[in-house]
Formats: C-alpha cells, sequence, structure tokens
C-alpha cells in the first residue's frame, strides 16, 4: 500500500474549486468597507454636531483638571448635618415615590395584561397611558411638578411616582401574562369572585416577581432621586447643582461621596430584602 | 420508608399516638408563632419607614390635594385651542418654532449617538481589565471597578455640571457626560459578560502563538459580540432619554428650549416639545428594538 498523496486525490478542477472556495470574497469585503467608513463619516458628522471637534475641547482641557484636582480634596464638613438631611431627604423621595407608584402600577398593571382583562382595545388604551409615562425623564416631570405645587420633595415625590406607575404597571402586566391562567379558573368554578381570583389564584404566582420589580425601582430611583433638585425638587440635588455652579468643587466631591455611599447602602439594603422576602414566598 | 414505617406504627398505637399529636400540634404552633411575629416585625418596620420618609419628606396630602387642579390647568394648558375646520393653520401657529426645535431635536440625537458610541467603545476597552479570566492582574482589575462603578453611580447631569465649568455652554459638556457615564454603565456590563466566556478559544489562539492582542480580537470578541451589541442599542435608548434633558442644565440639546418653556410658564411651547420628544423617543425605541433583535438573532445563529 502506497501512502495516501493528495496530488492523486485531487484533479486540476477539484484544486480550482478549493481554491475559489477559500479565495477571499472582494465584494463582501468592499461592502464591509463601505459600511464602515459610511459610519465613521456619520460619526464624525455626529461629533461635529456635538462640537466635540472644537477648539473648545482644547482650550478646556486645562480648566477640566483644576476642577479634577479640586475635587480630589473634598472639603465643607462643617455643612455636613446639612448635606446629610438633604440625602436623608433624597432617600424618602425614591421610597415614597416607588411606594405610590408601585400601588398605582398594581391597579394599571391589571388593566395592562391579557389574562386579567380581556377587552382588548381598551387593554391597547391602558398600555399605551403607562407607554406614554414612561417615555419623559424623571427630570421633565419634576420640572412640571415643580410648577404645578411648588419646590419640594413632593414635586420629586410625583414625578417618581408617574413613571414609575407607568414603568412597573408594564413590568407587572408581564408578570401576570406569564402567569399559570389554572389556579384563577379552579377558583372561579367553585365559586370564588374575579377579586378572589386574584387574591388566591393569581397574586401568590406573581408575588415573588413583582417584589423583586419594585426592589429593582427601587434601586435606581434613588439613583434618579439624587438629581431630581437640580430642577427644585428637593433632595441633595439642590445642594449639589448649587455649589457646583459657584464652582464649590470640593463641597461638591463630598456630597459626591455621600452619595455613592448612600447608593451602595440602598443595594446591599435592598438585595438584603430580596432575600429574606422573595426567599420565603418562594418556599 | 423505614421512618415511614415506624410513624405508621407511631399513630396506629392509641397511647403513641397522643404523644406524637402534641408534639405536632407544639410544633406547628411554635412554627405559626415564628412566622407571625416576623411578619408583624416587617409590618412595623414597613409602617415605621413610611411614617419616617413622610416626616422626612414633608408630605402633605392637602397640598398635593390642592395642587392638583393646578397640575390639571398646566397639563390641559400644553395643548392649544384646535379648531377642526382651521386646523392646519392652528397647528402651524402651534407649531411657530419647528424648524428650530426639529433643528435642537437632532442635535440632541447626535449626542446621543455620539455619546453611545464613544463611552461603549473605551468602555469595551476597559471591560477587558475589569474582568479576573484576561490576564488583567487582580490589583488593576480592582482600581479598573471601581472607577466603572463610580462613573456610573455619578449622574450624568452632576458630570454636565462640571464640564460646563470647563467647557462652557453648549453640547460638548453635554456629550462628554453622557459618554462618560455610558462608559461606566457598558464597562461593568461588558466584563460581566467576559467573565462567563468559554475559555476555550483564547486558550486556542495563545497555544497556536496568538498574541494577548489575538486572543481579543478571535478569541474574545465573537463569543461576546452579540451581547454588546444588544447592550448598546438598549444603551442608545437611554442616552436618547438623557440627552433631551442635560440641556436643563445649559449643556445643548432640546432641553435648554424645554426648560425655557416650562419655567417661563409657556405652556403651549412645552407642550409642542414635549410632543416632538415623544414621537422621537416612540420611534427610536421601535427602530432600536427591531434592529437589535434582527442583529443579535442573526448573530447568535451564525
Amino acid at each position: 500500500m502506497s501512502a495516501f498523496d493528495i496530488t492523486t486525490a485531487l484533479d486540476d478542477s477539484a484544486v480550482k474549486r478549493l481554491e475559489a472556495a477559500i479565495a477571499p470574497d472582494w465584494r463582501l469585503r468592499a461592502l464591509r468597507w463601505a459600511y464602515g467608513l459610511g459610519f465613521m463619516a456619520f460619526m464624525i458628522y455626529a461629533a461635529y454636531v456635538s462640537e466635540v471637534l472644537s477648539p473648545k475641547l482644547f482650550i478646556g482641557l486645562p480648566k477640566l483638571g483644576d476642577a479634577l484636582w479640586l475635587m480630589l480634596q473634598p472639603s465643607g464638613f462643617n455643612y455636613l448635618p446639612e448635606f446629610l438631611w438633604a440625602l436623608c431627604e433624597t432617600i424618602a423621595m425614591a421610597f415614597l415615590g416607588t411606594l405610590l407608584g408601585a400601588i398605582v402600577a398594581l391597579f394599571l398593571a391589571i388593566f395592562c395584561a391579557r389574562t386579567t382583562f380581556p377587552l382588548a382595545a381598551f387593554r391597547f388604551g391602558f398600555r399605551r397611558f403607562a407607554d406614554g409615562l414612561r417615555t419623559f425623564d424623571h427630570l421633565i416631570w419634576a420640572l412640571v411638578f415643580v410648577r404645578a405645587i411648588g419646590l419640594g420633595p413632593l414635586a420629586g415625590i410625583l414625578a417618581i411616582a408617574l413613571v414609575d406607575a407607568g414603568t412597573l404597571a408594564k413590568l407587572y402586566s408581564e408578570a401576570i401574562d406569564n402567569s399559570d391562567p389554572k389556579p384563577v379558573e379552579g377558583v372561579r368554578a367553585s365559586g370564588g369572585s374575579w377579586l378572589d381570583g386574584l387574591r388566591i389564584g393569581l397574586l401568590p404566582q406573581v408575588l415573588p416577581n413583582i417584589l423583586s420589580s419594585t426592589l429593582y425601582m427601587w434601586e435606581s430611583n434613588t439613583r434618579s432621586a439624587t438629581i431630581l433638585g437640580i430642577v427644585g425638587a428637593g433632595g441633595i440635588g439642590y445642594q449639589l447643582a448649587d455649589r457646583l455652579r459657584v464652582y464649590e468643587f470640593g463641597q461638591a466631591s463630598l456630597m459626591i461621596i455621600m452619595i455613592i455611599a448612600a447608593v451602595y447602602l440602598i443595594d446591599m439594603l435592598s438585595g438584603w430584602l430580596r432575600r429574606m422576602l422573595i426567599g420565603r414566598t418562594s418556599r | 420508608m423505614a421512618i415511614m414505617n415506624s410513624g405508621i406504627t407511631i399513630l396506629s398505637q392509641p397511647e403513641t399516638r397522643a404523644a406524637a399529636l402534641a408534639v405536632f400540634d407544639k410544633t406547628s404552633q411554635a412554627h405559626a408563632q415564628s412566622y407571625f411575629r416576623k411578619a408583624s416585625l416587617g409590618i412595623i418596620a414597613f409602617a415605621a419607614a413610611v411614617a419616617v420618609a413622610t416626616h422626612v419628606s414633608q408630605f402633605d396630602l392637602a397640598r398635593l390635594i390642592t395642587g392638583l387642579p393646578r397640575i390639571g390647568d398646566f397639563l390641559s394648558g400644553m395643548v392649544p385651542k384646535l379648531t377642526a375646520d382651521n386646523l392646519w393653520a392652528d397647528l402651524v401657529y402651534w407649531y411657530w418654532g419647528l424648524d428650530k426645535w426639529l433643528y435642537l431635536l437632532w442635535t440632541t440625537l447626535m449626542m446621543a449617538l455620539f455619546g453611545t458610541v464613544a463611552g461603549t467603545t473605551l468602555g469595551a476597552i476597559f471591560s477587558l481589565f475589569a474582568a479576573r479570566n484576561l490576564g488583567a492582574p487582580p490589583w488593576a482589575v480592582f482600581f479598573v471597578k471601581r472607577m466603572l462603578e463610580i462613573a456610573r453611580t455619578v449622574p450624568d447631569l452632576v458630570f454636565a455640571l462640571v464640564f460646563l465649568f470647563a467647557f462652557g455652554l453648549g453640547p460638548l459638556a453635554g456629550v462628554l457626560a453622557i459618554a462618560l457615564h455610558t462608559l461606566g454603565a457598558q464597562g461593568k456590563l461588558f466584563a460581566e459578560v467576559n467573565e462567563n466566556v468559554d475559555m476555550r478559544p483564547l486558550e486556542g489562539v495563545r497555544a497556536c502563538g496568538g498574541s494577548w492582542l489575538d486572543e481579543m480580537t478571535v478569541g474574545l470578541l465573537p463569543q461576546v459580540l452579540p451581547n454588546y451589541i444588544s447592550y448598546t442599542f438598549w444603551r442608545f435608548e437611554i442616552n436618547v432619554r438623557s440627552a433631551t434633558i442635560i440641556g436643563f442644565v445649559g449643556a445643548g440639546g432640546i432641553g435648554m428650549e424645554l426648560y425655557e418653556a416650562i419655567s417661563l410658564s409657556y405652556f403651549d411651547d412645552a407642550g409642542a416639545i414635549l410632543l416632538l420628544v415623544f414621537i422621537t423617543v416612540m420611534l427610536i425605541d421601535i427602530a432600536s428594538e427591531a434592529l437589535r433583535t434582527k442583529i443579535s438573532n442573526v448573530r447568535a445563529v451564525t
């Protein structure tokens, strides 16, 4: 038996086919390059429109260095009680806003979910309404509420509650849609009312999901609430924007450190609550 | 089985049965009591938290109720009188500043786009050093992770205020703030993706004599790209919303105009701009979601 020889196994046409198969596809490459260059050109245009490609960038860099240098030296420790109170206000705003939003969202979600609300046309309307609440940032609502009911944390609470009602209604209704309809049918079949069906058949299924997304929104809202004060809606954002506008970078940096610590603590608390509550309900 | 059999014998004998039932009653009662204690403790803690939060934030139901009609006035003032027979002229009158607003909206979108792409590119590079499995020394991983955490936790508006000091009013401060915040958020998410990859392709590249860069481009990138792309589209949707409000502090885009309209009580202008923003955000969301599912599905299959 002679050794296997590749030249005898392949005739000329087969070699050509092989070469053609591994040859680079120039048209595809050209197309990729064209896409890539087009994207780059568009990005350069975007950079130009957003003033990134302007002398302002280089003129400003030394000043940015100054600001960062000042921020490395937190100061204003004699204002600490004032800052702490403002931070507590922020945390309270996020807590109450999430709570109010969650209560509204529970009712809204029932009308947004397929399994609990069979009228398709109205359901569509309720869903778009929830989407509409979500579309605008907290800050826009906060500004509207500050104009309508005055400065202070109440405007911030309402802004958080409104956006949350939209977001949580969507998350809750998805949880409801993903639940098993059979327990509800069972409750109705044994003579329970519509409300009994929700309470006994549906709630135990969706509660872990609802709690989990509510806790997540609470964490997220604590971050958002730190800046609502910029438009006058209470909390530490007011102090922070105030100090930054008069270039007190040391004090601003102290507040930023406090915000980071507070967000970290709330995240930990929320994680602990999640383990406590959801560990128990799922058992 | 043995335990079950012995359980049945215990319950079938009248003298042992009473004792067993007594033990059962006692333990179930203890369980119920401990559950009741925990639940009531939780409810008390929750009620206390609500009370403290209400006090700290000066939540006032009376003020809320007296304020509600004014919110209604405000919202109804946002849409001017539109008459059916003169609809076009009314709309033209309402949208008197359409050219200016559309231009500002376009700037806003470009800010979101550049901020997303720049932040994501840098975030992807940083994420290589924030992942524990890609050869970066542990101290560097720790350091990079903390930096990304700071960039993510500080809101972009705060960055914008700092950049305003350095670069003055205009979109530059806003776009840099968005890019920096995006860098932190993407860096963290991408690092998590990097830590979950299959290490064998990377080892294979190294075994063939590839450099560290080859490992990243040939071994890592094809695995993580679908996730990167889907996170990037999602971040773009978030950044469009951020870019609309970053102008509130003077950092460019439609936000400056919106802030002025609301705070100077030009209700119909505010309504017109809000409607434009609403439509834009909706369209971007729909387009981005369609592209995201299409691209990441295609990549996931090949």
